[in-house]
């Protein structure tokens, strides 16, 4: 006993989970859908995922060496971020645009708002955002060599919803169709949501309210038609948006009823910007939106204390 | 329709399969036992011996020094060394009776002769009570005789005794449970004569069957008293998520449970009621679980209250490993000792040795919101918010946000992936607060 014994406040044991297993859970629920959209459109995929994951954890290791802040990048939320940006650009972009969005998503959304924990909204889907303003044709020509679409006949579903046209439900639950990167294979984004629901990384209450809402508002909006409402949830970023950017903890409400007004909104913003906006996708911005509000929301929903509920 | 629980909680690794079959042994003390005048919440008491005086075993050797206040009784007989601070398992200096044990183990007259508790008018149960010193076992230290003596007897419905032993490591109550049963449940139909329309339910945690089992057995004949299974989850044992286990009514932070109808003791506070009444015993020992990865034997004790915890230690084998962290009591809610040179107390209830201190081996990184503290805090309040009102010190934000909702128990903080010390914050804002409220 001549060993000084530390002393602390209770508790004095912690849970094995820590930040870094969440971010990397995160990371390897998107692995399926990379790995489809690597297959689907080629390598060149990958060269795209890679390059963006080393932009976003680069930026914030020179960002923090610069500022002398605590180096922070084996924390994973970088490589998330960079997945999600990633997997959000058309198959064929040039390096740079990609690259481009992840030091805009790390310094501009992220660190200069403090760092993890302080954005106000998902990093990967302002960059992703930024992005689709600025350089709107790079980011919506889906064409694809390897697939055979071109910029012409490769409209993805949602145009062709669009537009008028047919589309094929048992080829977007597979992912035989233009788009993202890792939007388009319905299968295995599930496959990812269902880890992380296993996982406890996430709870089923935003996506399921989020995709539900969806599908009430373009069944009602939409002409009472069940198979353009099932082409619909399926179509477009819906099913990544709901599981892995819709349910980022820093940015959704973290109140039980928050999480259901957030999933509420985010359904109607999207089915609005859908049936109606200047583009078929409204995911992002809807997401981007919902972040917003979800302050407001949160100071609402506030629960009532364990016995004072009558108060 | 699963087993009675609440809504929240954790699932800490429980360590009792350390000590958990480990039968209690009796520990005799060696050299001085030291009585602290304050092992309770309330005045502390007034001592009655000087410097020199012989003292017996059994006999009241401080008095309580106001309605909520504790007697203290001489565990040995010997003679009186000093009357002076001294320090004891929460860092604290406190005035102690410093008594010399002779070994003799002569005992005041009567102790331990029978009697008959039916025989007994409510107000002679309730002083026997007070003068035996018993105050709240499971780690508060309330006076008993204050909890026992709710504004109206007739509006009390339930009477529980508190066999959760939520807190991981500890096995004293289990013991007791599995070794004085019939003691456990004549203590609960005392506290029953006080309480003529309640009836006595005993709540146990799923983890200790064996205690389920033999309890159910010896009460099936008892038409007042039940045994209701618990879900095992921490904290279970504490008093509002028991109540509402039990009952399904909520207590929150400016109630009694009597407000509830409800009068909760811990196993071993029905135990030392049962002694005091129908053995005419006060309260003079305690049962201590010594045990972590850092014990060579982990095991319980039957100790004498002012016992040397290095004693106690010592029995156990001393140490296997050189400990990082001791706890007095047991990890979630338990203090850190940095001396060992301190007495039992009426609150003490195990020694916990760690070879490694978890808190210190992860540091705190930013929140991340993930929700977690949300979901497992019992209170259903919001830790992620009141932490934030904690760090810019808002007293206000962090009242308005019902931090003193707050019980301590820990949940949050031991769950939050980012390893932040959120209880630790909330329990300096609610001295804040409770600071403030004084002066208003």
């Amino acid at each position: 006993m001549n060993n000084l014994l530390h002393v602390s406040s209770s508790p004095h044991v912690r849970d094995k989970v820590t930040t870094k297993n969440l971010m990397f859970d995160v990371a390897i629920a998107m692995i399926p859908a990379s790995l489809y959209g690597i297959w689907q459109f080629g390598i060149y995929t990958a060269l795209v995922i890679v390059a963006t994951v080393a932009a976003c954890v680069l930026s914030e290791y020179v960002w923090e060496k610069g500022m002398h802040k605590p180096i922070t990048i084996t924390d994973g939320s970088a490589v998330v971020t960079g997945m999600i940006l990633a997997l959000n650009m058309p198959p064929e972009i040039p390096l740079w645009i990609p690259v481009l969005g992840g030091v805009f998503a790390i310094i501009v959304v992220k660190q200069l708002f403090g760092g993890l924990g302080q954005n106000f909204m998902n990093p990967a889907l302002a960059a992703r955002c930024f992005l689709l303003i600025s350089f709107a044709g790079f980011m919506n020509n889906f064409s694809s060599a390897k697939l055979g679409f071109d910029s012409v006949s490769g409209a993805t579903p949602l145009a062709a919803m669009r537009a008028g046209n047919e589309v094929d439900l048992a080829a977007m639950i597979v992912g035989k169709i233009p788009g993202t990167i890792g939007e388009v294979s319905v299968i295995a984004l599930l496959i990812g949501a269902v880890y992380m629901l296993v996982r406890k990384v996430i709870s089923p209450r935003i996506p399921l309210i989020y995709i539900g809402t969806v599908a009430v508002f373009v069944f009602l909006f939409g002409g009472f038609d069940l198979t353009y409402t099932i082409s619909q949830i399926c179509a477009g970023g819906l099913i990544f948006g709901a599981f892995f950017m819709a349910t980022d903890y820093v940015t959704s409400p973290i109140t039980k009823k928050g999480q259901i007004i957030y999933g509420i909104l985010l359904g109607v913003l999207t089915g609005i910007f859908r049936l109606w906006g200047g583009s078929p996708e409204g995911v992002s911005y809807a997401i981007i939106l919902g972040n917003l509000f979800m302050p407001m929301i949160e100071k609402m929903t506030l629960p009532k204390a364990f016995g004072k509920e009558g108060k | 329709m699963g087993l009675a629980t609440f809504k929240g909680g954790v699932h800490p690794y429980e360590g009792k399969e350390l000590s958990a079959s480990k039968p209690v042994q009796m520990l005799m003390p060696k050299g001085e036992l030291v009585f602290p005048l304050s092992q309770h919440i309330g005045a502390p008491a007034n001592p009655l011996v000087k410097k020199g005086d012989q003292v017996l075993a059994g006999q009241i050797i401080a008095e309580a020094g106001g309605f909520i206040s504790a007697n203290v009784i001489c565990s040995v007989s010997g003679t009186v060394k000093a009357v002076e601070p001294r320090r004891v398992a929460n860092g604290a200096m406190v005035n102690s009776i410093v008594v010399e044990n002779d070994g003799e183990y002569r005992t005041i007259e009567g102790l331990g002769s029978d009697r008959d508790y039916t025989a007994l008018s409510k107000e002679e149960i309730r002083q026997i009570v007070k003068d035996a010193g018993i105050v709240g076992l499971g780690g508060a230290g309330f006076p008993t005789h204050v909890k026992l003596t709710p504004k109206e007897d007739a509006k009390i419905d339930y009477v529980i005794v508190n066999g959760a032993e939520c807190e991981p490591y500890l096995t004293s109550d289990y013991r007791l449970m599995l070794e004085e049963p019939e003691k456990l449940i004549g203590g609960l139909k005392v506290v029953l004569q006080l309480f003529e329309n309640a009836k006595g339910v005993i709540g146990i945690e799923d983890n200790k069957p064996e205690a389920i089992a033999k309890l159910t057995e010896l009460v099936k004949n008892e038409p007042k008293i039940s045994v209701c299974p618990l879900k095992t989850k921490y904290p279970q044992g504490g008093e509002r998520s028991l109540i509402y286990a039990v009952t399904g009514r909520k207590v929150n932070s400016s109630m009694l449970p009597a407000d509830a109808g409800c009068i909760v003791d811990n196993v071993d506070t029905v135990i030392s009621i049962y002694m005091a009444v129908c053995k005419t015993t006060p309260l003079m020992r305690k049962i201590i679980t010594v045990t972590g990865d850092a014990v060579a034997e982990p095991q319980n004790f039957h100790v004498k209250l002012g016992t040397n915890y290095e004693e106690i230690l010592e029995a156990a084998g001393g140490f296997k490993t050189e400990p990082e962290k001791i706890i007095n009591g047991g990890p979630m809610m338990g203090q850190a000792m940095f001396d060992l040179h301190v007495p039992v107390m009426k609150n003490s209830s195990a020694l916990t040795c760690m070879s490694k201190d978890e808190v210190a081996a992860s540091a705190p990184t930013p929140c991340i919101r993930c929700g977690r503290c949300v979901s497992v805090c019992p209170s259903n309040i919001v830790p992620v918010l009141m932490m934030k009102a904690a760090e810019r010190n808002d007293a206000e934000s962090f009242e308005k946000l019902n931090g003193m909702e707050c019980v301590e128990c820990g949940s949050c903080a031991f769950i939050c992936p980012a390893k932040r010390p959120l209880t630790q914050a909330f329990k300096e804002m609610r001295k804040v607060v409770a600071a403030n409220r004084r002066k208003k």
